[in-house]
């Protein structure tokens, strides 16, 4: 498969008034033509910098000190703001979390639909608008001619969302960039902008990175999963790899807090104890140590490699080195590895 | 809207009925005469005087009569200024301060609305300690050391423009720059409190990532979304400027209105204070319902009528 984009080694620091935060430790992961990646975390973990780094939309006070950002081989870190203003909206796009505040208060969305069009590419504010509101019909605004001249106030939260994914999609990028889109939305809306976000990518066949924190989501819409901790990402794979046969105790730890159909109404709902590090120090060793019950010395004194699994599945836990003991994962992983062995999978 | 419109003028003519009675028994209230030469008129001459304008009826009679003259369009004749009406008054004495202020508003508003947007986008860069020290400086210096500083350097000494006296529109440009430093001053600081905010809003991140340049983000979007608070400020300000200022029009010899309203209040010249009140009210008025309409024109949030359904 075709690796449009590719992320090496993204180190990014925001200057504070405490002091420089390595919010960015680390990062590397690919995107394949046509897929679709979901980078999961909990709040602070660093999902949204990632991506914004992708289009440099970081703040004034971060700075991405090290990496590359490798878009068809090119390195994206080494362009200028005029150079990288000809790619936003137009090959590479992003769609936002809070659809309330997404939208310019005092401008038609006809006319917010259209921009894009009129940036890049040379044609008519007639045509542009005419194609804003094929866009709106696509993401379905009902009646979009009669609504091109309404302001954002006069929509939903969720009809709103749907106009800053047209606003993403009007160009056909080919990478779509989805920072949390459905967290704003309750759950029916939700799961209509995923159901709306599949068919796009059918219809355009753009590639989306999908940032969320909520794996529910991830399994309805991801082809392969990276799951991030504390700046750095700890394990990433298939859907299926991270789901069935999550080898990271971060990731157990996210799964076995998520409800399941096996769960029962009087079962309770784990949750990771402790708190993520302050990135002001980062830790030495392994950044979920503290927070982890089956943390051993060398995660305190040196940060895991990644270790591999199987042929995409990667997991950076020493838990994985040949030395380390066998431990046992709590009940509701092991439940997973007997799913993943009748999926076909190979459970270590 | 029409309708809109139509409702706020009628709700213009009773408030300025409540301000000229108001106004009416407070004027009333205030010690002394008239008459400046009181103490050499003997009993009778002042009883004829005093009849002659109607100031020997009781206070409510005054106000019955003033009433009905205003609902006629007659603010009555000057006590003062040569017995005038205070109509033509008003008239030839409002121009100049009009165009002065006028002016001053639209260099001010204009110079504001860049300097405070420039210092809100190069945010904590030496542009922005810049343009915060002007706008201070405009606030804080007063508009007569302003004039007479401009007076000397730019007419006295360097003699671009006339020193003083109206006659065409140079004259007009050193009052106008004197009169401007404030709303400049004012308006810069609003300007660049609220574009900051905006700046930092989600829309504008998204404008950025449409793939906008940073000058099309601030022209297309930023800058329209910030003017809110600056329109208004902007209408009582316009007010108190174009209703002039004594003291400029004083030193630019400018045969303004300032200095008439200022004269009239001490001297009890009471159709002359009550002509200026209700003008000056009228304007007021007339004013913040251009702020209300401008308002509907800049944020469709609070359009009126059926546009701004939720």
């Amino acid at each position: 498969m075709d690796k449009i984009l590719e992320v090496k080694d993204l180190h990014v620091d925001f200057d504070t008034y405490n002091g420089v935060v390595h919010a960015i430790r680390g990062v590397s992961f690919h995107l394949n033509a046509g897929e679709t990646l979901a980078i999961v975390g909990e709040s602070g973990s660093g999902k949204s910098i990632t991506v914004r780094s992708i289009l440099q939309l970081l703040a004034k006070n971060g700075t991405i000190s090290k990496g590359e950002v490798l878009y068809h081989g090119d390195d994206l870190l080494q362009k200028t703001d005029k150079e990288m203003d000809k790619l936003r909206g137009n090959k590479i796009s992003m769609i936002f979390q809070d659809p309330m505040t997404s939208l310019d208060p005092t401008m038609t969305i006809g006319k917010q639909v259209a921009e894009p069009l009129l940036i890049h590419n040379n044609v008519s504010k007639k045509d542009a608008l005419k194609r804003a509101e094929e866009v709106l019909r696509l993401v379905g605004i009902p009646n979009p001619k009669a609504r091109m001249n309404d302001y954002p106030h006069q929509f939903s939260g969720g009809q709103r969302q749907r106009i800053v994914i047209a606003i993403a999609i009007v160009d056909y990028p080919e990478i779509l960039i989805a920072d949390e889109p459905t967290t704003a939305l309750d759950v029916t809306v939700q799961a209509q902008i995923i159901d709306l976000l599949k068919e796009l990518q059918q219809k355009i066949g753009t590639s989306i990175i999908f940032i969320t924190h909520d794996l529910g989501v991830v399994a309805g819409i991801a082809d392969r999963v990276a799951v991030m901790y504390a700046g750095r990402l700890v394990e990433f794979g298939s859907v299926n790899d991270i789901f069935y046969n999550p080898q990271h105790p971060y990731t157990w730890g996210l799964l076995d807090s998520m409800p399941t159909l096996d769960t029962n109404e009087s079962d309770r709902l784990n949750s990771i104890p402790g708190t993520p590090p302050n990135l002001l120090n980062p830790p030495k060793g392994d950044a979920f140590a503290p927070r982890n019950a089956y943390a051993m010395e060398i995660d305190e004194e040196q940060q895991p490699p990644f270790f591999k699994v199987s042929k995409h599945h990667y997991a950076a836990t020493w838990l994985l080195h040949p030395n380390a003991p066998k431990v046992t994962p709590p009940a509701s992983i092991l439940n997973r590895y007997e799913k993943f062995k009748k999926l076909g999978g190979n459970v270590k | 809207m029409a309708k809109y419109i139509l409702k706020r003028i009628l709700y213009l003519f009773l408030t300025l009925f409540i301000i000229a009675t108001i106004t009416f028994f407070m004027m009333k209230m205030l010690p002394g005469t008239p008459f400046s030469n009181q103490n050499r008129m003997s009993a009778e001459q002042l009883k004829i005087v005093k009849a002659q304008y109607g100031l020997d009826q009781s206070v409510f009679v005054q106000y019955i009569r003033y009433i009905g003259g205003l609902l006629q369009g007659n603010l009555g004749t000057s006590f003062q200024f040569n017995n005038e009406p205070v109509t033509a008054l008003i008239g030839q004495r409002l121009a100049p301060s009009m165009q002065i202020g006028a002016q001053a508003m639209v260099v001010g508003t204009i110079g504001g609305i860049l300097l405070g947007a420039l210092a809100a986008i190069r945010k904590n860069t030496w542009v922005d300690t810049l343009a915060t020290f002007i706008s201070i400086l405009g606030l804080s210096i007063p508009s007569f050391v302003l004039a007479v500083l401009l007076q000397f350097y730019l007419a006295y000494k360097w003699k671009i423009y006339p020193v003083a006296l109206w006659d065409n529109f140079q004259s007009s440009i050193l009052p106008t720059l004197a009169l401007s430093a404030l709303p400049l001053g004012t308006v810069a600081r609003f300007m660049r409190t609220e574009m900051v905010d905006v700046m930092s809003s989600d829309y504008i991140e998204l404008a950025k990532s449409k793939g906008n340049s940073s000058w099309g983000v601030v022209a297309k979007h930023a800058l329209r979304n910030s003017l809110i608070p600056v329109v208004t400020i902007i209408g009582p300000m316009a007010v108190s400027v174009m209703t002039g200022s004594m003291v400029v029009e004083n030193i630019f010899s400018i045969p303004g209105i300032g200095e008439q309203f200022v004269k009239s209040i001490t001297t009890n010249d009471y159709p002359t204070i009550m002509g200026l009140t209700i003008f000056y009210s009228f304007l007021l008025i007339i004013v913040y319902l251009i702020v209300d309409i401008l308002y509907g024109l800049i944020d469709p949030r609070i359009r009126l009528g059926n546009g701004g359904k939720e």
